[in-house]
């Protein structure tokens, strides 16, 4: 998917609500075929984005282009792309079936080859039996999967997906994760998933596009979003993360030190690029590991502290440490044995530690 | 499911019993005492001749007539008369026609109170009610002033204007009712999905709107059916219908059991067109929710 000329390419969009600018100056290349979703907190400016794909608004400036044409001005029924909206908006007087069909009636297609489709598409997502069913007698799950295969029947360019589990309970959210997976790939149509629920984009999708405040953060897939988050906000909005100041005072060819106010020195991967100055590490709280304070200790990176608190999870257990500068660190624990609820009890003396190879050095913008 | 306690269900009946009792008293009563009427005998000077004796009713010697009890003459009269059939065929024809027209007007103006900002919606669901704050006699009477230059007058047209006129607020306001509640999104999918404009309207609005069709309908229909002062007013004479039929038994000729009786018909003849309506609806599978 890198060599091909992108699907669908935003070119520098603005769109203004009054005084507020709710989408400045994007710049966005998807390809055929992917999974991409655009992530933020509420007021951010994805479903702006998303509406402007889907033409139920239009951007001040800029250019929507689908396989090179500049979609600015074809109305919403005119473009090859469908929305799955957050609240599903089916049809409540249609059953299922004639929900799904929907599109390809709207197309004037041939009853026979609706009838087939539909048929088709309904043991897609497994409601062979429900084809009568009104929506309202549907489960919430049940009303997603007949959303999303209304939306995917006549093979739109483009699937937009607008929150679409946020109606949805945590363990129900789960399997319509696998199963959005297993759609798009099904399908091959290229899907845009629009959240704020940074988890289901980690899970999700091939490439990220974190945003806030109308522009994009940082655009990566995944892992790359996770593990080496471009700026502050990005590291603190995915998943959790321990944030400390820093100064970046020197550089060799493998490491960084980081001098840490009041505490003392650390160790940190290199990268190209890098120069001194303040900064922030940041450290995943599965990177810290967690002893008691009399433990002998080989890593390089150890300070002691107090527990101040913990939080049993299940399989994992967060403890909350305050180190002796002050300074809070997240460490997690797994536990393996079961019924094992905690290790340390607050208010233990505690050393956290982790790998000079860990860590993620992120420079102030301001200061560099 | 726990049972009420007392106290709820003490405070159930006396919030029921008023009205329950109103409307026994005075509409399921008299409603048995008309269908008892429409078998009984005019009285010598009209109103009703005595129910009783019914299984040995008096015979006046004079003239062999039936002076008391019960009898199936009026029903008799009605199905040996053509004219009868013919009046009510009519009715049902102008009082059809009454609500297509006013549904073609209503539905588009619905659509427009309906799409249009919610502080100004208010405002113009009160102009639609407006006309009901002068008294309905005096506006039937301005269509004379209105028609006579145009020789229309006393003819059906008139008749069938009139009772647009008067009936189109009830034609509107269900509508209105019905439309405003439909979700919008519904509509953004419809586009979302390919439909035009047209394609939404009849695909998504029209279905949905069905049940305010039904009920603006039945209220501007059946009144229809009944309405004497319009036919009498600026009707001509063979503007005569089902309604000007029982008022002039019970007003003109005093005979009270001939009313009764068509009354009883025209009431048979709506629940049957009722009957026809919602099984049409369930059958075409027109069940928006």
């Amino acid at each position: 998917m890198t060599a091909a000329a992108p699907l669908i390419q935003l070119k520098n969009i603005t769109r203004r609500f009054g005084n507020m600018v709710a989408v400045k100056n994007i710049s966005l290349d998807i390809h055929a075929g992917e999974f991409f979703t655009l992530l933020g907190p509420s007021g951010c400016g994805k479903t702006t984005l998303l509406r402007m794909i889907a033409g139920f608004d239009e951007p001040d400036e800029g250019e929507i282009l689908l396989d090179g044409k500049n979609l600015v001005g074809t109305p919403p029924e005119q473009r090859p792309i469908h929305t799955v909206f957050q609240s599903y908006a089916l049809f409540p007087h249609l059953n299922v079936a004639e929900n799904i069909a929907f599109p390809l009636r709207m197309a004037k297609k041939d009853p026979e080859f609706i009838r087939d489709k539909v048929k088709h598409s309904l043991e897609l997502v497994h409601l062979e039996d429900k084809g009568n069913r009104l929506p309202h007698e549907l489960s919430g799950g049940q009303r997603q999967r007949v959303a999303l295969a209304r939306g995917l029947i006549n093979q739109p360019r483009l699937l937009l997906l607008d929150e679409p589990l946020g109606a949805l309970d945590a363990k129900l959210r789960e399997n319509m994760q696998i199963e959005l997976i297993q759609l798009q790939r099904h399908s091959g149509v290229t899907f845009i998933f629009v959240t704020h629920s940074q988890s289901e984009a980690l899970a999700l999708s091939h490439r990220i596009a974190v945003m806030s405040d109308g522009h994009v953060e940082q655009l990566d897939e995944p892992s790359k979003i996770y593990g080496f988050p471009a700026n502050r906000f990005v590291a603190d909005f995915i998943g959790n993360c321990n944030l400390l100041e820093c100064d970046l005072t020197s550089i060799d060819n493998s490491n960084i030190s980081l001098t840490i106010p009041n505490l003392g020195t650390v160790y940190a991967p290199s990268r190209d690029g890098l120069s001194k100055g303040k900064g922030w590490l940041a450290l995943r709280p599965e990177q810290v590991s967690i002893v008691h304070a009399d433990t002998a200790i080989d890593q390089a990176n150890h300070f002691l502290g107090k527990v101040d608190d913990f939080l049993y999870i299940g399989d994992v257990t967060t403890y909350i440490v305050i180190l002796d500068n002050g300074q809070k660190i997240e460490a997690l624990l797994p536990n393996s044995s079961a019924g094992r609820a905690h290790f340390f009890e607050v208010g233990d003396r505690v050393q956290v530690a982790w790998q000079t190879n860990v860590g993620y050095y992120i420079p102030d913008a301001k200061n560099n | 499911m726990s049972k009420p306690k007392d106290s709820t269900r003490f405070a159930r009946w006396a919030v029921s019993m008023p009205p329950m009792l109103f409307m026994t008293l005075f509409f399921a009563l008299p409603s048995l005492i008309m269908a008892v009427g429409s078998f009984m005998i005019p009285g010598d000077t009209g109103g009703l001749a005595p129910l009783f004796p019914i299984l040995t009713p008096h015979i006046n010697p004079h003239d062999g007539l039936q002076e008391s009890g019960l009898t199936i003459e009026n029903y008799r009269t009605f199905f040996s008369d053509t004219v009868y059939a013919w009046i009510f065929l009519k009715s049902f024809f102008v009082a059809g026609l009454t609500t297509l027209i006013c549904l073609l007007m209503a539905y588009p103006l619905a659509l427009l109170i309906a799409r249009s900002p919610k502080h100004k919606r208010d405002l113009l669901v009160l102009l639609v009610i407006l006309p009901f704050a002068s008294n309905f006699l005096v506006r039937v009477y301005a269509w004379m002033i209105i028609l006579g230059p145009f020789n229309l007058l006393f003819t059906n047209v008139a008749v069938i204007l009139g009772m647009v006129y008067v009936h189109l607020p009830f034609m509107i306001l269900p509508l209105y009712t019905n439309l405003e509640k439909h979700d919008p999104i519904l509509l953004d999918a419809g586009q979302d999905l390919g439909a035009t404009k047209w394609q939404r309207f009849w695909h998504v609005t029209f279905p949905l709107s069905l049940p305010g069709i039904y009920s603006g309908s039945a209220l501007v229909f059946i009144p229809v059916l009944g309405m004497f002062a319009i036919p009498e007013i600026l009707g001509g004479k063979d503007s005569m219908l089902v309604g000007n039929l029982i008022k002039e038994a019970f007003l003109a000729t005093r005979d009270w059991p001939f009313g009764s009786m068509v009354s009883m018909m025209l009431t048979l003849a709506v629940l049957g067109v009722a009957a026809l309506m919602s099984w049409l609806s369930k059958a075409g599978r027109f069940q928006p929710r």
